[in-house]
């Protein structure tokens, strides 16, 4: 990577009058120049003016300054950062699709329509819930949109006065901020030292002003919650719903559904759990099921299939919660999700669970004599390691996932679950092989023996990226966050 | 008599007359890290003992700032705005706000600087 | 691998897994398909629809997305990544986040950008939740009748979770009614006023004097518009808005039966800190070199929790790489043919419908850009009107109801097909 050639934005390669566009030249009248010219721009805004060619390299040479899925191990845990198969790309990619428009009548788009109901179905078979709903665009939306399915089921019974929600202190930052987005009081439950919700602190925190109870099983210490069933009890004893928390549905897969668990919403990381690319931080989607009876109160516009067969749009239910979407959701996302389900077949998808706990289970064990394990397992698709067991050696959790990016590995998820206080949490995920972990557990444990002979080394990392670490502090004190505050700031 | 009071949630209180300097203890300043930004009310607001009134916050962590009385802010400490670092420095020189408080007889309900001391102890096991 | 597990089985590492609660049949999902079979799937699904000459808008808009785009944005490197965490081998998708940030910044005038919202429906809805989260205990705010229909039920329904008070300022002519605005803020309380333009019927609102008003009952001001008219339109910052969004799919995204599409959000330096979101911020490493970090995080929901700004976690991230190529290949001077083009077309068929005599503008007096709405003759209804345009291959527009409908027109719409479509109109 050549550094001193290509370290520039596309701003600093803008030279004027260059152009790499190409656009017709119709006869058409120069209707701009007609308009009231209080209603149009004073000043032309500030783009780059650049050829087609420096525009390609531009962003070509930029994307070796990342690290993605294609190039490395992931073990970002609770991110579920498996292969993203590239024939889902491919169909993604059809002509015919990126042609539709969101408001062609429903007779012209009965196959996009079919795929989305049948992606729906084949969700639902999978989470043990009724129905589901494709509109939601990521899973903190998701999250979001089964909030609001639930308010509107509590409102529709009279019920006004639950204004709580019950989040367990190992929850994901979304599961209180969903709620809160949604209008609700966040209360906290307690878990115990192995990572499970504690049942006491739990019953003295339900009640009638409880509206749902939100909880990922297995939780984000990669810890099943067995007692499950009777939490589910609990929670509806007292009226409220209970909700799946699909971020870490993958090891779920092949072995048991959240609605036999007895969860009543859910959603489900596309992005996730059925393997469709990240993006660098989206598009994503978040699909949500819920179980019979609920089926309602899901968002406008609804995909329903007729009498006859055909497939059509509902855009005004009256039961729905609302509408938290322009349209159907992310539509091409879900092509790949299907594409996924398809490949995989019924078989395959069973298979992905217990493989993926099968590799964190692999890995845990072949490093838990040098990391803290706090929580002994078996684990399931991931596990926490509370830092180094040997503490006196001042290397963090912070210091070993940095060093970890100079032998061409993405660092674990640092810092979360709350609970510890150097976690460092592992999700290989099933789709690596042997050979991957096994090369991964070495670097690990060449990590730890170089805490402790040179841990100089380990706090300086990385070494070897292509940027060294960024000074974070100034970038919070002093935001410049476009290009004309980077060039104020440097007059 | 001290005339510096705290919460278990880590502000103090310093009071002059009728006037109270809130800010946030040494103790919760080296916890945060590198303060960043500190938001704050405005000059005429009123706040509420127990309530937040504002938050404080460093790289990657962020805290509620709770008022330890009740009472109108008369003023905002305007240094912080450009120069949050301050706080660091020395938190217990740099109040954030200051508030005319409306019932001194709060301050019965909060912490000596012993009290306080040996709440961060507890906390820190 | 069990070995070393302890394990005898695979089985043994779910012991925890009550039996009662075990999958008792495999799902009821078909067969692995091979990768030809699931070829021939979706292409059987293609077959099942019917891509049209697309005069539709109201909010995704077929503009022309170059080819630059799809090699870029397919880039593995930049598809298979995470949200950017670790900066040290994420600086791809920060640098073009950055510069998708400073482009929309520029393209509104104002000083702040998002890393992106989900699509313009949400980023209005976020807007409105800051404006409440901005004023201090004010929960009412106001948004125009003329605001896409979508756009507002999503602003309602985030409001009717949050005690929002969301009321709709009537509409005068295809325009927003000032005078009831004015009369709406007074009643105080008002955290945000909110308005689109071009708005739903593709009319450019006159906001003279809003920002003031507005201002003056400490409420904020926030402008709904498509991203690409903003290369020629008057842009937020230079009607005084607090707060720009809008939906940036008409940057040369695809339609996609709608999405990803792309929302964004900017706004003013003063409100930064309670926008939802991730935010892109430049800094220097330890080398001194400059390097692009996810920065003012304490407002987000994984360090704040039930205290952040939003609940948003992912965002559009590659959406923002697609509209940032696209504006480095557009530029200035590509930006403004696009509109010069789109509008010119709109423009000529617009009077060439009229000269039909089967229908006219709903608007006459309004000036619009891309968008129109028409009503239609006596004796016809919308619905006539746009199957028959259907039947001949064209997405004739959006109906509003019986008598009304929106049409686009986008620089993609060559002269034989506004000619196609007015023959079509003749025959009716």
């Amino acid at each position: 990577m050549n550094r001193t050639l290509y370290d520039k934005l596309i701003f600093d390669c803008s030279h004027p009058g260059r152009r790499g566009f190409d656009l017709p030249s119709y006869p058409y009248p120069d209707a701009l120049a007609g308009l009231p010219q209080h209603l149009m721009r004073g000043d032309a805004p500030v783009l780059p003016e650049v050829d087609e060619l420096t525009v390609v390299r531009h962003y070509t040479n930029q994307s070796t300054n990342n690290f993605g899925v294609d190039t490395g191990f992931y073990p970002l845990g609770s991110c579920t950062m498996k292969y993203n198969p590239k024939l889902g790309d491919a169909m993604a990619a059809s002509p015919t699709v990126a042609a539709l428009h969101p408001r062609q009548p429903a007779a012209t788009v009965q196959g996009a329509l079919m795929i989305y109901r049948t992606l729906e179905y084949m969700l639902a078979q999978i989470g043990g819930m009724e129905e589901f709903t494709l509109n939601p665009y990521a899973g903190a939306h998701g999250e979001l949109t089964g909030l609001m399915v639930i308010r509107a089921y509590h409102i529709d019974r009279g019920d006004h006065g639950r204004r709580r929600v019950i989040v367990p202190d190992s929850a994901h930052g979304t599961n209180p901020a969903s709620a809160a987005m949604c209008g609700y009081e966040v209360s906290e439950v307690r878990s115990l030292a192995d990572g499970t919700v504690d049942l006491t602190d739990l019953a003295a925190k339900l009640g009638d002003d409880v509206a749902a109870v939100m909880l990922t099983n297995p939780n984000t210490t990669g810890t099943f919650e067995r007692g499950i069933p009777e939490i589910a009890r609990m929670v509806h004893e007292c009226g409220a719903l209970l909700y799946y928390d699909g971020a870490n549905l993958n090891p779920m897969l092949g072995v048991a559904r959240p609605g036999d668990m007895g969860f009543d919403v859910m959603h489900v990381n596309l992005h996730k759990t059925f393997a469709t690319p990240h993006g660098g931080g989206g598009p994503g989607a978040g699909p949500v099921g819920v179980r019979a009876g609920l089926e309602r109160f899901l968002p406008n516009p609804r995909v329903v299939q007729l009498a006859d067969g055909t497939f059509d749009v509902v855009a005004d239910s009256a039961d729905a919660m609302g509408r938290i979407s322009s349209w159907l959701g992310n539509y091409t996302v879900y092509i790949r999700a299907l594409a996924y389900i398809l490949t995989l077949g019924a078989e395959g998808i069973s298979q992905v669970g217990p493989l993926a706990t099968l590799n964190a289970n692999y890995v845990m064990h072949r490093l838990s004599d040098l990391y803290e394990l706090p929580i002994p397992g078996p684990c399931k698709h991931e596990f926490v390691f509370d830092g180094l067991r040997d503490k006196s050696t001042g290397v963090t959790t912070l210091n070993v996932a940095k060093r970890l990016l100079d032998f061409g590995f993405h660092a674990p998820t640092i810092y979360f679950p709350l609970l510890f206080h150097e976690s460092l949490m592992i999700e290989p995920t099933e789709t690596e092989s042997l050979e991957t972990l096994d090369a991964f557990v070495e670097v690990m444990r060449a990590i730890a023996r170089e805490a402790s002979e040179s841990p100089a080394t380990v706090k300086d990392a990385p070494h070897d990226t292509p940027c060294r670490r960024p000074d974070d502090t100034e970038a919070a004190l002093h935001p410049k966050v476009t290009y004309k505050d980077w060039c104020d700031a440097a007059v | 008599m001290s005339n510096i009071y705290y919460l278990p949630t880590h502000e103090y209180a310093r009071v002059e007359g009728n006037v109270a300097y809130i800010g946030i203890s040494a103790y919760a300043a080296a916890q945060l890290g590198n303060v960043v930004y500190v938001d704050m009310p405005e000059t005429g607001d009123d706040v509420e003992a127990g309530e937040d009134f504002g938050a404080i916050e460093s790289v990657k962590a962020a805290s509620d700032l709770f008022a330890p009385v009740s009472g109108a802010v008369v003023e905002i400490n305007e240094e912080l705005i450009d120069n949050p670092r301050l706080v660091n420095e020395d938190p217990e020189a740099h109040w954030i706000i200051k508030v005319e408080m409306s019932d001194p007889s709060q301050l019965d309900t909060l912490l000596s600087p012993e009290a306080y001391a040996a709440h961060c102890e507890a906390e820190k096991h | 691998m069990l070995r070393t597990c302890g394990a005898g089985d695979i089985d043994a590492l779910y012991a925890d897994v009550p039996p009662e609660l075990r999958l008792r049949s495999p799902y009821n999902l078909p067969q692995a398909l091979s990768e030809p079979e699931v070829r021939d799937f979706f292409a059987d699904m293609d077959a099942h629809c019917k891509p049209l000459t697309c005069f539709a808008g109201a909010g995704a808009y077929d503009h022309y997305t170059p080819a630059v785009i799809d090699a870029i944005t397919s880039r593995s490197e930049y598809l298979t990544a995470y949200t950017p965490y670790q900066p040290e081998i994420s600086q791809g998708t920060l640098q073009y986040i950055f510069e998708y940030q400073s482009m929309m910044a520029s393209l509104t005038g104002l000083d702040v950008c998002n890393a992106s919202l989900y699509d313009g429906s949400t980023a209005t809805a976020e807007a409105m939740v800051m404006t409440v989260a901005a004023g201090r205990r004010r929960n009412r705010v106001l948004i125009s009748a003329t605001v896409d229909p979508a756009v507002a039920a999503v602003a309602a329904t985030y409001a009717s979770c949050r005690g929002i008070v969301l009321e709709v300022i009537p509409e005068s002519d295809g325009v927003t009614d000032a005078a009831a605005m004015a009369e709406m803020l007074g009643a105080g309380d008002v955290a945000g006023v909110i308005a689109q333009t071009p708005n739903y019927y593709g009319i450019l609102e006159d906001f003279e004097g809003w920002s003031d008003r507005i201002h003056a009952a400490k409420a904020l001001f926030v402008i709904n518009s498509p991203a690409s008219p903003l290369a020629v339109i008057r842009p937020a910052a230079e009607w005084g808005a607090d707060i720009a969004v809008g939906e940036a799919q008409s940057l040369g995204m695809p339609l996609n039966y709608g999405g990803p599409y792309l929302g964004y959000m900017c706004c003013t330096r003063a409100l930064m800190r309670k926008m939802p979101g991730r935010i892109v911020g430049a800094t220097t490493d330890a080398d001194g070199r400059r390097v692009f970090v996810l920065t003012l995080q304490a407002r987000e929901q994984h360090i704040r929790r039930d205290k952040a700004t939003s609940n948003i976690c992912s965002n559009q991230g590659l959406m923002t790489l697609h509209a940032a190529v696209y504006m480095s290949l557009m530029g200035t001077a590509g930006l403004r043919r696009v509109n010069e083009l789109s509008a010119g077309g709109a423009h000529l068929l617009a009077r060439r419908l009229e000269a039909t005599g089967r229908m006219r503008l709903a608007y006459p007096e309004r000036p619009f850009l891309n968008e129109f709405t028409v009503e239609v003759a006596d004796g016809l209804t919308t619905g006539q009107v746009l199957r028959a345009l259907c039947d001949g291959g064209i997405l004739g527009g959006v109906a509003l109801d019986e008598r009304r409908m929106t049409i686009a027109v986008t620089e993609l719409r060559t002269p034989e097909e506004l000619f196609r479509y007015e023959s079509i109109v003749k025959t009716l």
